[in-house]
């Protein structure tokens, strides 16, 4: 998409010139999504599409997709992609990985995948220092199967299996993604970032791009938690959704760098 | 190259990796463990990529992710450790790729004990994960014959894109035994289309999914992976006769088993018992057509089994109702002596003659 912007030129003479300022990335497959209205899922994408392009990396990069909402987004990438089993992922980026040791593999997956049956496997990747990256999506929430109580699931949220509010009591806490496995050697970069508003979405592609960089040093094992709305299964309009990620979810999730290794460090601190 | 004397484990590792096997994942279970410390030290030093999962779950989807890169991939567990490793079976077989299982089998339900059994081959032949599909099942009955079948299962997982299966039991895996080791092969220098490598110099993506969402898509999937595997069924077919040609009574059996039944056998044969050993190589496909054609003929069949009754299902499918089919078994890890296969022939044979006398 292209827009017209006018410069002055030194004969005071109006010339237009054209000036792209918007345009699909390359790594950004021509597909529709089908996720719904309002969900964050098509930001972090684009975010994802962007850095690879800036990377230069799409043409080494395999993607493993999760289950869950996002388990066709090998769909939605113009990239080599899989399809885990439910949270895999980080176990078939480990074989994918170990084996083509000169790609670019990432897994991109939800909180019920990653946090609830995936722990183990992203655990122990983290141990490994897999050079994989992780796109984590906190929606605090089961999206796929229609809004079930998920690890990150904060206290008192309503949810189909928690339909009077979470109890912490019997059903345990909000499971801290990023600072877990920040306590892990092998964890070069974990940070949490919010997809609730521009400057925050400006701050999140920073960080992929940051956990992209990591694994192309050959640094270890990196991971960004993204705080997602999901607007359908907590019932609200996609602007209110994305309120509720500030004013509920960032209270429980902090935004920031969990771990950030030297070699990750700019003279401005981390990035 | 020569005969050496080498263990069952170790010499299914290193015929693998002879193979091409380039990767390996796995978790440490009694009995195969050999086989995973071998590749731990071998596949490292030939730069090739040996990793010990947190689980057989784990492991598994590394097989899983390396098989999708078009690379030859393997693990090994026992009973208990393939039953967790049935998830990414499913996932593999729908995705058809390559890949390669060696189940060295122990004794069982449950934890059971860690002594030689075949009380998986209802697991592997029939119900190795979720869905409709099969893996090519392997059964040597000797160290030499697990290392022929190791390379073979290699070039039948990449001829079909599928999993395969090699089962044996402790006591092969366990055992030394003179048997020869083929030569080094070359590695491929490419992968195959289908692999993930990232699209460099391809043009169009690769993906690998299990995952179609439409009913007549996956129902068509069906139709496909149905017609790989009769074709399988039509082509694969491996087994052993002995003293077949003018047998009255059949004992049936593979793996271990087999080696037992066969002492036994020749034995008998020195008493003019006219008894005959039907040996399958392949569980499945299982050797349906050549056990029926005997049917015809022979009036009596034993299957003899290290568990409570398993294949006996698929000899009576193959034999049919208008013989006679018996059954000797030890389950819970006991190798059965060949004195006791010897004592069970003989009473059966011994019924069969009163009968005739009778008549």
């Amino acid at each position: 998409m292209a827009t017209l912007a006018f410069q002055q030129s030194e004969e005071k003479v109006l010339k237009p010139i054209e000036k792209l300022v918007y345009e699909r990335p390359h790594a950004l497959a021509e597909n529709h999504t089908h996720y719904c209205p309002g969900c964050t899922h098509g930001i972090a994408h684009r975010l994802i599409a962007e850095v690879l392009d800036e990377l230069g990396v799409q043409e080494k990069a395999i993607l493993v997709a999760p289950v869950g909402c996002s388990v066709l987004a090998y769909n939605y990438f113009d990239v080599d992609g899989a399809e885990a089993a439910h949270g895999r992922a980080p176990a078939m980026a480990t074989g994918l990985k170990r084996v083509n040791p000169d790609s670019v593999v990432f897994t991109y997956q939800g909180d019920g995948d990653l946090a609830s049956i995936g722990i183990a496997e992203v655990i122990h990747a983290a141990v490994r220092a897999e050079k994989i990256t992780v796109i984590f999506i906190n929606n605090a929430i089961y999206g796929m199967t229609g809004g079930q109580m998920a690890p990150t699931t904060i206290e008192g949220q309503v949810t189909t299996s928690s339909p009077l509010g979470r109890d912490i009591a019997a059903t345990g806490f909000p499971m801290q993604i990023a600072e877990l496995l920040s306590g892990l050697p092998g964890t070069v970069y974990s940070v949490r970032r919010s997809l609730h508003d521009t400057r925050h979405i400006i701050q999140a592609k920073k960080a992929i791009k940051i956990a992209f960089e990591a694994q192309l040093k050959g640094l270890g094992f990196s991971i960004v938690e993204l705080l997602s709305s999901c607007p359908t299964n907590w019932g609200m309009t996609p602007t209110d959704a994305l309120d509720w990620v500030r004013d509920s979810m960032v209270p429980q999730y902090p935004l920031g760098d969990y771990k950030v290794v030297d070699a990750l460090q700019t003279k401005r601190g981390a990035r | 190259m020569a005969k050496e004397l080498l263990k069952g484990n170790v010499a299914i590792a290193e015929a693998a990796i002879r193979a091409g096997c380039e990767a390996y994942f796995g978790y440490p279970i009694t009995p195969q463990t050999e086989l995973l410390e071998h590749m731990s030290k071998r596949m490292p030093e030939l730069g090739r990529t040996f990793l010990q999962a947190e689980s057989e779950v784990a492991a598994v989807n590394m097989v899983y992710g390396a098989a999708t890169a078009g690379v030859r991939t393997m693990t090994s567990s026992s009973s208990p450790g393939i039953s967790l490793m049935q998830e990414g079976l499913s996932y593999i077989a729908a995705s058809e790729v390559p890949a390669v299982f060696v189940d060295v089998m122990r004794g069982g339900p449950g934890l059971g004990n860690i002594q030689p059994s075949q009380s998986d081959y209802n697991q592997v032949t029939k119900t190795a994960g979720h869905g409709d599909f099969r893996p090519i099942v392997l059964a040597p009955s000797n160290v030499q014959e697990a290392i022929d079948l190791m390379g073979l299962s290699f070039d039948l997982a990449d001829k079909y894109r599928t999993v395969v299966f090699m089962v044996l039991d402790g006591a092969i895996g366990q055992i030394m035994e003179p048997a020869e080791m083929p030569p080094m092969r070359e590695l491929p220098t490419e992968r195959p289309s289908w692999a993930l490598t990232g699209k460099k110099n391809r043009g169009s993506k690769n993906i690998v999914t299990s995952i179609r969402l439409g009913a007549q898509p996956l129902a068509d999937f069906n139709d496909v992976l149905q017609a790989k595997l009769a074709v399988i069924e039509a082509n694969e077919l491996r087994y052993e006769e002995l003293y077949t040609e003018d047998a009255e009574l059949v004992i049936v059996a593979f793996g271990t088993a087999a080696r037992v039944a066969q002492t036994a056998v020749k034995r008998l044969r020195k008493d003019n018992i006219p008894i005959g050993l039907f040996r399958p190589i392949s569980l499945w496909p299982f050797p349906y057509k050549r056990l029926g054609e005997l049917a015809d003929r022979v009036p009596t069949f034993l299957s003899v089994e290290m568990n409570a009754g398993q294949m006996i299902h698929d000899v009576r499918e193959a034999v049919g109702r208008n013989v006679k089919l018996d059954f000797f078994g030890r389950p819970g890890g006991i190798i059965p002596l060949p004195e006791e296969v010897e004592a069970k022939v003989r009473d059966m044979w011994r019924q069969i003659e009163l009968a005739t006398q009778i008549n």
